[in-house]
């Protein structure tokens, strides 16, 4: 129902476009640091990890960077970044609906004659659909980055060694599914955070809730969407 | 002109609002005053349209907005302009846009002329070298006074203030009062004025409705509510000794 309300009494295009644009730059680039530092962090010590883990001499270095690359494609990037995204961006905006509704801004706008739920919902959810598969490849790029430079570092594998082992058996349905899953997890945080922020009452104590309820919801929603997915594309 | 036409609300069972009558005129500071929690806000939410009454209708010049449909709601709530107790400003916008804002999504009005009006608009209320201003560095009675401009920028027919002297000083209050009553006058508009200020009632009460537990108890102006013969309207009135004082003098 509240999705419905997004596209009743929608506004001119111009002025959604404009709206989206500035939605882009708050929910994708300033979210680039953080994904950059947790992406890169994990790329190293998944490296570490399963360097660490392969002990046999039957199995060969390159498998390092293939389950790096598999990890990072399929789960990582796509899904544990999204929980990174639901605690950054979803609680940015549950907690800026939020204060609009208990200060009147939203029924400011309402008075006005404007769908509020439109204007100020639809270009945060047309901006995650554009802003996170990007922000999920950036991040496969970085992990993958940070597992080379940890792993060469370290000398647990080499250069040459990585890079077969990220081009070995490689499955390109993979990073179909990835951006597959980073559209259905920037729907489910951008919507549930509006939700929770759009329809907050009270003060800044239930502004607060509403934060942390978005950020739970929509950790929860990713994990049973991630799963779905799973079952249903591979 | 604004009618109200037996307004009924219930929120979970509880009766707040009890067959609301009555008309607010153009031209008209109309004032609906009550002691906190006693349904005004209520009304007003249900006279713009933020809340549905469970029956009775609101009118404004004939036009059915209660029941009418979107299209009629949308056409009214674009001519209603509406002072919010904390003046309600878009915190991410400096004063100019928070004006210009119902032009730029109501209006195709070239961008000078915007500018124009939204700088007309800020003179009338006594505002001026602020544009760029964000409301956070602004003072309250400040807060009040875009609230205003921006609540007539877009030449509305209505203006609704909900509590507009809450949280400001005498003077300025007086000041926001006296605005408001020049708005109204200037520009030959519908307004209609929530507060529990016995000061605006006596400064600009052109109408007055009281309005007690729900239910509408007296109208009138600010000439006759002395002699109101309302117990629960002189119980209102006299709870400070001012208003005594001003009793006796008269």
């Amino acid at each position: 129902m509240f999705i419905g309300t997004l596209f009743a009494r929608r506004e001119t295009f111009r002025t959604y476009s404009k709206l989206t644009i500035d939605e882009c730059i708050k929910i994708g680039y300033d979210s680039l640091f953080i994904i950059a530092i947790v992406s890169t962090f994990m790329g190293a010590v998944t490296t570490i990890q399963t360097a660490y883990n392969l002990v046999s001499p039957f199995i060969p270095d390159y498998v390092i960077s293939l389950v790096v690359r598999d990890m990072t494609i399929l789960e990582m990037s796509p899904t544990i970044m999204a929980i990174v995204f639901a605690g950054k961006v979803g609680s940015n905006i549950a907690g800026e609906l939020g204060t609009m509704r208990i200060t009147e801004q939203v029924d400011a706008l309402e008075v006005m004659g404007i769908n509020a739920a439109s204007y100020l919902v639809l270009p945060k959810i047309v901006a995650s659909l554009i802003m996170y598969p990007m922000l999920v490849v950036i991040s496969a790029f970085l992990c993958i980055l940070g597992g080379y430079l940890a792993g060469t570092m370290t000398e647990v594998i080499t250069g040459a060694e990585y890079a077969y082992g990220l081009r070995f058996e490689f499955i390109p349905f993979t990073v179909q599914f990835a951006l597959t899953k980073s559209l259905v997890f920037a729907y489910l945080v951008t919507s549930i955070s509006a939700y929770k922020g759009f329809y907050t009452s009270g003060g800044a104590l239930e502004v607060g809730q509403a934060s942390t309820s978005a950020v739970t919801n929509s950790c929860i929603a990713i994990l049973v969407a991630d799963y779905l997915l799973a079952q249903i594309m591979l | 002109m604004i009618e109200l036409n037996q307004i009924n609300k219930s929120f979970d069972g509880k009766q707040i609002l009890f067959d609301i009558s009555g008309k607010f005129e153009k031209g008209k500071t109309n004032l609906i005053i009550g002691a906190s929690g006693t349904g005004k806000s209520v009304l007003l939410k249900c006279m713009v349209g933020l809340v549905q009454p469970d029956t009775g209708e609101v009118y404004y010049d004939g036009r059915d907005f209660t029941n009418g449909g979107k299209r009629l709601k949308t056409d009214v709530r674009r001519e209603i302009g509406m002072l919010f107790q904390g003046g309600a400003l878009f915190d991410s916008k400096n004063v100019e846009q928070n004006v210009k804002f119902p032009l730029d999504m109501l209006t195709k009005m070239p961008k000078d002329e915007k500018l124009d009006r939204v700088n007309t608009c800020l003179k009338m209320v006594g505002l001026e070298n602020v544009n760029k201003k964000m409301p956070s560095e602004i003072s309250g009675g400040m807060k009040k006074r875009v609230g205003i401009a921006r609540a007539i920028v877009n030449n509305s027919r209505y203006l609704y203030c909900d509590e507009p002297n809450s949280g400001l000083d005498p003077q300025t209050s007086i000041l926001i009062d006296n605005l408001i009553k020049e708005i109204t006058e200037e520009l030959d508009i519908t307004t209609i004025v929530v507060t529990h200020d016995m000061n605006s009632v006596m400064e600009i009460g052109e109408f007055v409705m009281f309005m007690y537990k729900g239910k509408k108890l007296w109208e009138g102006n600010n000439e006759t509510i002395f002699d109101c013969g309302v117990k629960e309207l002189e119980d209102f009135i006299f709870a400070n000794n001012l208003m005594r004082t001003v009793r006796k003098n008269r």
